[in-house]
């Protein structure tokens, strides 16, 4: 029970990560910056909690506050580059935000305890949620409240003309300027949502595991963060759902009683899985037979 | 209503717009045509904001807006669209024209549910002769349905000059004379419209007054009667110099 509850809560954390990759993928812009947004949310949401004495909420909204703050103000420059140009200038933000926490301590006695972020050694007693008595349960339960949000406030949003303008600006900017869409508003509003959600996962993260450290933040989860929506496919938030699912329990976690061969098999599915289903798991296409599916059971009903 | 005056615009080395003035009334219909090169698309994309000009001004009603930017131009009352057609061809149809519709309405407005500004933009669709394919991807819509929806897509930014780049191109006859009484109807509700075209079936059936271009630099302005008579228009057109045919 606890490794599927354990299980849960991985696959809704790296939605919010997969999810906050989305939502800068639609205005066309790939962002490798997305795991420097996580961390900036999980050592601001742990810092709020163990120092500040901060509820947990409390802290995982600042947490994702500070996060999002950061990455608008990452999407001004960003804005001036595009395609691998801006792939390289936001892996060097990824590292420059990871090396920050390399370096960053502050130390502070607490009932006779030394605590707070450690520099290398990363920032340990991340516990509130054992100190306030939170079941495994009540953890799980509280990670996918925020991932069902976060979801639904997608999902919304890519129904409103708010989602044809980001995807009209991804497609194409010349002639979504030439519409009157002002491509700066668009572009370093979608950056700055996509903070939010990184922060607000990399705040449950941190005390999901109650012990984090830079190298948890690197490209590798970065990398992650990126593959999902583009796994998953853009028609929809559920695809990056999906992907996660796919990705986190069936390649991670199915594939683990192939021991060494595992690595080797994640890959080839991965390839396998994008050539098979090129514009993502769930495409447009997909989306309309579950569309019609649901129509149907609808009609049915009356 | 449209003023360009002094515009000038250098590549490199390259005058591709090399002092050009021009003013477009209210509700007219004016043309701006010449040979290959001669710098039609570069004055569109100066006036549209997609480059900024070297030298000159542009002003809409009296204001100027050389320096906004091409939202910005939107918002200010001018439209376009492309000589090669652009559209958004992984939205619908009926989304193509949401992402136009940019009126101030603040916050309500950007995240309006689709069915309350339907039916505004039902009769842009209806206007274009597109409404049965409103929710038909863009990219999979006819060379002319494209065609067609490009302007739709201008009309829908509301604006109150459309400047329309070679909107005739690869059209047979049938669909320009629709081209032509499409252009009319929207004079008729009001729009001014800069129409850059080559095919002079449209340009001269149409237009009420008439630049022309050659060389970066306006050479004729007329009605068309008196552009199709002129002998600098002729000989940019033709490469013929009059005096060495009557020579001949």
């Amino acid at each position: 029970m606890d490794f599927y509850a354990g299980l849960a809560q991985v696959i809704g954390i790296h939605t919010l990560l997969g999810l906050s990759a989305y939502c800068v993928l639609l205005t066309g812009q790939v962002s490798i910056a997305q795991a420097g947004f996580f961390a900036i949310g999980a050592y601001t949401a742990g810092v709020m909690t163990v120092i500040g004495d901060a509820h947990i909420l409390t802290a995982i909204v600042t947490g994702a506050a500070a996060a999002g703050v950061v990455a608008a103000l990452i999407g001004f420059p960003a804005l001036r580059v595009r395609g691998l140009m801006l792939v390289v200038a936001t892996v060097a933000f990824g590292e420059a935000v990871r090396l920050l926490f390399f370096n960053f301590t502050w130390r502070v006695e607490k009932d006779g305890v030394m605590v707070g972020p450690t520099g290398t050694e990363g920032f340990r007693q991340i516990r509130y949620f054992p100190e306030n008595g939170w079941s495994t349960l009540d953890v799980t339960l509280l990670i996918w409240a925020v991932t069902a949000l976060v979801l639904a406030a997608l999902w919304w949003m890519d129904r409103s003309r708010a989602g044809a303008v980001l995807r009209a600006t991804g497609a194409d900017e010349l002639a979504a300027q030439s519409v009157g869409v002002s491509i700066t508003a668009v572009k370093v509003s979608a950056m700055a949502i996509g903070g939010v959600i990184a922060g607000l996962g990399g705040g449950l993260y941190a005390h999901v595991t109650t012990h984090i450290e830079h190298a948890q933040f690197g490209v590798m989860l970065a990398t992650f963060a990126i593959a999902y929506p583009i796994l998953g496919g853009l028609s929809s938030v559920f695809g990056t759902v999906l992907a996660v699912i796919f990705v986190q329990g069936f390649l991670i976690e199915g594939l683990r009683f192939m021991g060494d061969w595992r690595n080797l098999l994640f890959g080839a599915l991965i390839v396998l899985a994008m050539n098979l289903r090129p514009s993502g798991l769930l495409d447009a296409q997909g989306l309309r037979v579950l569309g019609n599916l649901f129509k149907r059971k609808e009609r049915g009903h009356a | 209503m449209l003023e360009v005056s002094g515009l000038v615009k250098h590549f490199g080395g390259v005058k591709a717009v090399d002092g050009i003035d021009f003013t477009v009334q209210a509700g007219e219909i004016f043309g701006l045509i010449g040979p290959n090169g001669s710098g039609k698309s570069t004055t569109v994309n100066l006036v549209c904001g997609v480059f900024a000009p070297t030298a000159g001004t542009i002003r809409i009603e009296g204001r100027d807006i050389t320096r906004l930017q091409p939202h910005g131009r939107v918002a200010a009352g001018i439209a376009r669209t492309f000589q090669n057609i652009r559209l958004f061809g992984e939205l619908t149809v009926w989304e193509n024209l949401w992402v136009a519709d940019n009126r101030q309405g603040g916050i309500r407005r950007w995240l309006a549910s689709g069915q309350r500004i339907r039916s505004e933009m039902g009769e842009i669709l209806e206007f274009a002769g597109l409404a049965h394919r409103r929710d038909t991807l863009a990219g999979a819509l006819s060379f002319g349905e494209q065609r067609r929806l490009e302007l739709a897509r201008a009309v829908a930014a509301r604006p109150r000059v459309l400047l329309l780049d070679e909107p005739a191109a690869g059209m047979n006859l049938e669909e320009v004379e629709q081209l032509r009484q499409r252009i009319l109807e929207l004079r008729a509700r009001g729009l001014t419209v800069l129409l850059v075209e080559h095919v002079m079936e449209l340009v001269m059936g149409v237009t009420d007054r008439i630049a022309v271009l050659n060389f970066g630099r306006k050479i004729a302005e007329g009605t068309p009667s008196q552009i199709q008579n002129d002998p600098l228009v002729r000989e940019a057109y033709l490469g013929v110099n009059e005096e060495a045919d009557a020579a001949h």
